[in-house]
């Protein structure tokens, strides 16, 4: 292990943020992996309650269910990394109003599910805060495919894309597919914030 | 006389618009993108923007699941 290079990513980390629309099976994922990586704040945002349905891929427990989503994850990511700062948005994402909770992050990441709310959520971005990197899913139901999956770049948007993949209307969401398509997004938005690794 | 639309090769049509050949190729899910030649073309121009023969296409679309 290099310790310099890890000791300068960690401070790095440390004095980043990264906000998360959306905290079911992308945003839950993205959410923890991007707290074991060290990222020093975190903003989530969503409506909902943990639902048992939502065990088989979300980053939830038994114990969690009826609990506000955004709460419920801020206890498992405390529980994980105590030097993380969480806050927690309960706040539906309504149109025209959608940007405010991620007017001061370094990256957002798009981890909703309805693919109208997906689009409008990116385009609000988009015009709203033209330099902000944004990282968005698209893709994400069914299994198998992995090497479908690519990062499609167009100027600050990071599409974590499967072109080929069906709706999740018509399909399954399974915990392997979800969680490599969040883990790819906080990747995603490591290396934005990071820089390449070279 | 063919077009590149998302990679696969597809019959040009004489004055088909960015509309016209969206609703060809079934794209039905919402669109992040569209871009001819990697031009943005603005959503409010897909009826009116013609696709010239060649052209390479691509079209980003969002599909539920998350």
């Amino acid at each position: 292990m290099n310790g310099k290079k890890y000791e300068s990513i960690k401070e790095k980390l440390r004095h980043s943020s990264v906000g998360i629309a959306g905290v079911g099976g992308l945003g839950s994922n993205a959410a923890v992996a991007l707290a074991r990586a060290g990222i020093g704040r975190l903003i989530l945002v969503d409506f909902d309650k943990v639902e048992e349905r939502n065990l088989d891929r979300q980053y939830y427990f038994i114990n969690q269910i009826g609990k506000l989503k955004v709460e419920a994850l801020k206890e498992n990511i405390i529980r994980l990394n105590l030097k993380v700062e969480v806050s927690t948005i309960n706040q539906k994402l309504e149109k025209n109003n959608m940007e405010k909770p991620f007017k001061d992050v370094d990256v957002v990441i798009e981890a909703l599910d309805n693919a109208e709310t997906k689009t409008q959520f990116i385009e609000e971005i988009l015009t709203k805060f033209p330099d902000k990197p944004i990282v968005a899913a698209s893709g994400v139901a069914g299994y198998g495919h992995s090497d479908r999956i690519y990062t499609k770049k167009l100027g600050n948007l990071y599409m974590c894309y499967d072109e080929e993949a069906k709706s999740s209307d018509d399909d399954v969401l399974m915990a392997p597919r979800v969680a490599l398509m969040a883990n790819w997004e906080a990747n995603l938005a490591l290396e934005i914030i990071l820089g390449e690794d070279k | 006389m063919s077009i590149e639309v998302n990679g696969k090769n597809v019959d040009w049509v004489k004055n088909e618009t960015v509309e016209k050949l969206l609703k060809r190729m079934n794209y039905t899910f919402p669109l992040v993108v569209v871009k001819i030649n990697e031009k943005v073309v603005p959503k409010q121009d897909f009826s009116k923007t013609i696709i010239p023969d060649k052209s390479k296409i691509a079209v980003i679309h969002m599909i539920s699941g998350g």
